[in-house]
Order: C-alpha cells, then structure tokens, then sequence
C-alpha cells in the first residue's frame, strides 16, 4: 500500500493549485456574489486542461485517472467549489459517452470538447424525479431513425451554456427503470429551450437550469448503449462521479481549515490567540481530523475504479462522509470566526453555503446510506 | 535555434525556513521544493524564442534524484528535453557553472538562458563564470521595457530579440538607474530578471506529455570536471529578529525622536 503521491500526480496537483490559487479565488467572492457564469475562469481551465479530464487521450481529453482526477477536483473546490461544479459539468455529462459509447460516439461526441471550450450538461433530474430515477417522466419514441423527446428536467448544470446534452429519457414509463434510455442531443435544436439561471443559497457561480424538449429529435445513432439500459448507464456514470463530489468537499473542507487556522492565530480574546484556547482548538482539530479522513476515503474510491474494480460501496461511503463532513467543518469554520464569520467579507460562510449543495446533489446524503446499506446487504 | 535553459531547485519560496540549532544547514523535512523562479522566467524565454525561430529548449539541472521534479516541471511547460547532471553532496557557483560549462559544449546552444540567481543562496555568480568560462558575450538581468500587462506580453512574444542577420540577440537589461539595451553576439549567457515575462502555467496535458520526454543522465565525472567545493559553509543564521516600531502622536514628537534618539536629523 503506497499512500505518497506519485512526482506527476504531485505536478497535477501543483499546476491545478496553482490555477485555483492565482485565477479563482481572487474571483470567488465576485462570481458568488453577481452569479455570473465565470466564462473566464472556465476558458482558462479550458487552456490548462483541466476541462474534460475524465475524456481519453485517443479522444482529445487529458486521460486522466481516476486518483488524478480527484486530486486535481479537491484543488479546484478549494479555489471556488461553484467553478469547480462547471469545470466537472462537462466530465459528469460525458461519462455516459466515455463509459457506454461506441468508438464511433466517442469520436464524435467528445473530440470536439478537446478543440474548443465547449459545455455539456448532463440530464437525469427532473422536477418529480431525483435519486427515485424509475419514476422519471421525460420520454423518448422512435420515428423511423430518429427518436423524438418530451419532457422537463431540472437542475441542470452549465444548462445555460451548453451546446451539448446527455439526456435520460423512457421509452415506457410502465417498464420502469427498464424502460429508461440514454441519449445525446447535439447542438441546441428546435424544440429544447432552457431556463432562467436558478438563484441558489450556493456553488452560485455553477451555471443552474430547467431544460425542456419539445419535440427535439436526436439520430438513432446518438443513442449511447441499447434501449432500456440507460439506467445502469446512469448508475455507472454516478459511481464514476462521486469520488469527484466528494474531493469537491475536500477541497471546501481544506480550505475551512486554512482560514480557521490563520484566523485563531490572528484574533486574540482574554489576552490570547484564540486557538490557544482548548475548545478552539479540539474544534481544528476534529476539522483537519475530519478532513483527512475523507480525503483518504475518496481517493481509495477513486482507486479502486483504477483497478478495475467497482466501487458503489466505497464512492457511496466517500461521497456520504466527506458532503457530511464538508458542511460540519465549514459551520465550524464560521464558529470560529464569531460573528465575523457570518459577514459576506469573510470567506468562510460562503463555504458553509458551498458545502450544503453537495450533501443534496447527486444522491442525498440519505441516498448514499441507502446505497450503502443495500451493498452491505448483498 | 537552441536555446539551453536551467531548472535549479530551490526551497518554495512560500515555506517557512528555519535555520537548525547548531547552524550547520536549514530544517529540510517537510520543506517544499520548486523550480528557482527565475529560472522559470528563463525556461518561459526559451519557449517564446523556440516558437517564434523554430527552435528546440534543452533544459539541464545539477542534482539527486528529485531534480527530475523540476526537469519535468520544465517538460510539462514545453521543453523538449532534459538533461540531469547526477550528483549529490555540496556544490559551489564555480562547480556549477564548470558543469553547465560542459553541459554547454557538449549541446552547442545558441543561447544558455539561466536566471540571475536562485531564490536559496541568492549567490548570482554562475551566469557571469558561465560565461567565461564558455569564452561567450553575456547579457545579464534580461528585462524589458514593456510592462507584464502589456500586448507584448500577452501575445507571448519573446523579450530577447534576434537581430536581422541572426548572428545576435539585443536585451534589454535591468541597471541601477534604469535599463539598458546591449547587443550580445551569439552564442551568449543571458541571465533572467523578473520582469522579463509571466511564466506560463504548466498544463494537464503537458503534464502527461512531459512523462515521456527523455531525460539524459550525466555525472560530473563523465563530464570531466571537478566540482570539490572551494568555498565551505561555516555555520547558517537566521537574521536578528526585527523589533517592534513606536508610533508617535505627532510631527514634533517624531522630530524630537529622530533629533534625540535616532540622531539623524
């Protein structure tokens, strides 16, 4: 067992740090603030790399693995976890393609993401259909060789922006789960509109919105895998992308610790730092702990995907325990800033925002112990 | 063009240095490392160079094992090829510069482009020796007259100009009073200041693609020179802790103070 980062995995790490350092977070607080979409930020991300990580080599992408991804993603959600959520729009949306296309789809589909900056969202959620994924109500019917789609789905990331989408949709909502299938519109053709940019509590520079199909047809040969398998292509693509969610609540995590520990040094209280006081300092203590300990879960996830291995139990137990620790440590975070944690000029509440999103989006913290019971049952 | 450049590497510079109770060295454990940054600033010369006269950047670092970190760093910006002259143990400006020296001749550059110093000793002699060593002009601290937000700038241009018949670089070097521009004829050291250019950042691909660039090993024996250390180093010091200043209530109580205490004015 080698827990010491490789010298490239450390250059990765060093190149996305220095990203997150010098271009996002003298930024963060603008693009929390307005809500813009920080198309700057994301076409420098896009110059370095760091866009479509997840897409191979042979198809334009970094190909990076799994283990490098995450170590990239916890540098990126220290800069600003609602860049971080855009910049891993695009691999999330793409990993149906990477995992299930044909090389025909892949070649298609995702070198273009290689040439220019390009967005992709992925569509799964829809507004009376989250983690119960079965009950989706968005559908799809074959027209000689075209499929045409219907419906509404929300929450989309990047939605606003993208000139691709990866869409799941039923063929039969009577077949349940058996009858979902996945697919990829290309461009934004007639029919498919988007929402207003949803104004959320935060990741407020993530791009979020409704997207609607109206009669879109998408070719047969968009279809990614064969009709009625979009579920397990979903469920592969969310074991695929939950070390990433995770090391996003890392990089939060860290980055709560970081001010905590320059602040208790600076803010002194009956004649002392107050990080020399004992409950401020089981407080940092428990947030590094806590921190570490997530870190270490997510990167095994992200391990045991290298190996070849699947990794529902352990990317379920990472993605759980770090949104649940991310939210517990950022709270911490503003505790031990007093009230000036809970002004906007200090960095730390806007973490605690950061951090809720990633207890709720892709499978609740309460999926995830679903998920996880049910694999401790098998 | 060829254009030689150099990759020392040096304590990060945002860690913290202690100096170890006995004076005999710094702590180094759990220090970070990274290429000297002016030696960044040349590697970032190098390629602007290359691209603009279809050239090949060789970068060359004098070290263990862990130089290959700053030799990649160098690879993943988009330098060729490295070379890694292997050797641990202590290493004076003279032994260096003999080595880049050979390095130099074995590679036959058109420019060596070093920075004028590293960021750890601060020392600022090995470009000047390289360059006599080498029998070369030299143009030392490069700068340039545009500034770091400039269109120069952002269009990545290169700062070091060769001139029309190819034959010399003109720089624009940093002078006490100002700068000044020199000719140098080629092959010539030049030596980075830091304002000659932003580094670019080292990309995820270029990361990946830095993997599988060579990297040739030397060692100063094979190079034939003898890098036995003429200058050693006593003891280490921190510098006298800085006390704290007074404020003053007013202009005439600072007068007074400079006048009385200070016994400057």
């Amino acid at each position: 067992m080698e827990f010491q980062l490789t010298e490239s995995q450390r250059a990765l790490q060093d190149a996305a740090r220095k990203y997150a350092r010098e271009v996002v977070r003298p930024k963060a607080a603008h693009y929390d603030e307005t809500s813009e979409f920080p198309r700057d930020l994301l076409s420098a991300a896009f110059e370095l790399g760091l866009l479509n990580m997840a897409i191979p080599s042979e198809y334009g992408g970094v190909g990076l693995s799994h283990l490098e991804q995450v170590i990239v993603c916890e540098e990126l959600a220290w800069g600003c976890a609602g860049v971080a959520t855009s910049i891993i729009a695009n691999d999330l949306a793409n990993l149906p393609i990477i995992l299930h296309g044909t090389d025909d789809q892949k070649k298609r589909l995702l070198s273009p993401f290689g040439e220019k900056l390009k967005f992709s969202s992925f569509c799964l959620t829809e507004p009376g259909a989250g983690s119960d994924v079965a009950a989706m109500s968005t559908t799809a019917r074959l027209e000689g060789d075209e499929y045409v789609l219907n419906g509404n789905k929300c929450f989309i990331t990047n939605g606003g922006y993208a000139d691709q989408f990866t869409v799941f949709a039923t063929l039969d909502k009577g077949r349940k789960h058996k009858g979902i299938t996945c697919f990829v519109v290309e461009g934004r053709p007639q029919g498919l509109t988007t929402g207003k940019h949803e104004n959320k509590m935060g990741q407020r520079a993530s791009n979020t919105t409704t997207v609607t199909f109206d009669e879109v047809r998408v070719p047969v040969a968009n279809r990614i895998g064969e009709e009625g398998e979009g579920f397990k292509v979903a469920m592969a693509t969310l074991d695929n992308s939950r070390p990433l969610t995770a090391s996003l609540s890392v990089g939060i995590a860290r980055a709560a610790l970081e001010h905590s520990l320059d602040y208790s040094g600076q803010r002194h209280t009956f004649g002392k730092p107050i990080r020399e006081h004992q409950g401020v300092q089981f407080m940092l203590a428990d947030m590094a702990m806590n921190t570490h300990a997530a870190r270490l879960l997510t990167w095994e996830s992200a391990w045991v995907l290298d190996e070849g291995q699947r990794n529902t139990l352990q990317s379920s137990y990472a993605k759980c325990f770090a949104a649940d620790m991310a939210m517990k440590v950022a709270t911490d975070a503003v505790q031990v800033y007093g009230g000036y944690g809970y002004m906007k000029e200090y960095p730390v509440e806007k973490l605690m925002r950061d951090a809720k999103l990633i207890q709720v989006y892709e499978g609740t913290s309460q999926v995830q112990r679903l998920v996880i019971a049910k694999e401790l049952f098998r | 063009m060829k254009i030689l450049v150099t990759a020392k590497r040096v304590e990060d510079p945002e860690s913290k240095i202690k100096v170890k109770p006995d004076g005999s060295d710094i702590v180094k454990e759990g220090l970070k490392y990274k290429i000297n940054p002016f030696d960044e600033i040349g590697v970032e010369e190098g390629l602007r160079l290359a691209a603009k006269h279809t050239g090949e950047v060789v970068v060359v670092s004098i070290g263990g094992k862990e130089v290959q970190e700053q030799l990649r760093h160098a690879l993943a910006m988009g330098a060729n090829r490295a070379v890694w002259v292997n050797h641990t143990g202590p290493l004076d400006q003279l032994g260096i510069a003999g080595l880049l020296q050979k390095v130099a001749e074995k590679e036959k550059p058109d420019i060596v482009i070093l920075g004028k110093q590293s960021i750890d000793d601060d020392q600022n002699q090995v470009g000047q020796y390289l360059a006599e060593f080498l029998g070369w002009g030299q143009a030392t601290f490069a700068s340039k007259v545009e500034s770091l937000e400039s269109e120069q700038e952002k269009s990545k241009s290169p700062a070091v100009v060769l001139t029309a018949d190819k034959k010399s670089v003109q720089v624009v070097r940093e002078v006490d009073n100002g700068l000044a521009t020199v000719e140098v004829q080629l092959p010539a050291v030049v030596t980075t200041d830091l304002r000659l250019n932003q580094p670019r950042y080292a990309s995820l691909p270029g990361i990946m693609k830095a993997k599988s660039k060579p990297i040739e090993e030397l060692t100063p024996a094979a190079l034939g020179v003898d890098v036995a250390p003429k200058i050693q180093v006593l003891k280490l010091a921190s510098p006298p802790a800085r006390k704290a200043g007074i404020k003053v209530p007013d202009v005439a109580t600072l007068v007074e103070k400079l006048h009385n205490e200070a016994k400057v004015v």
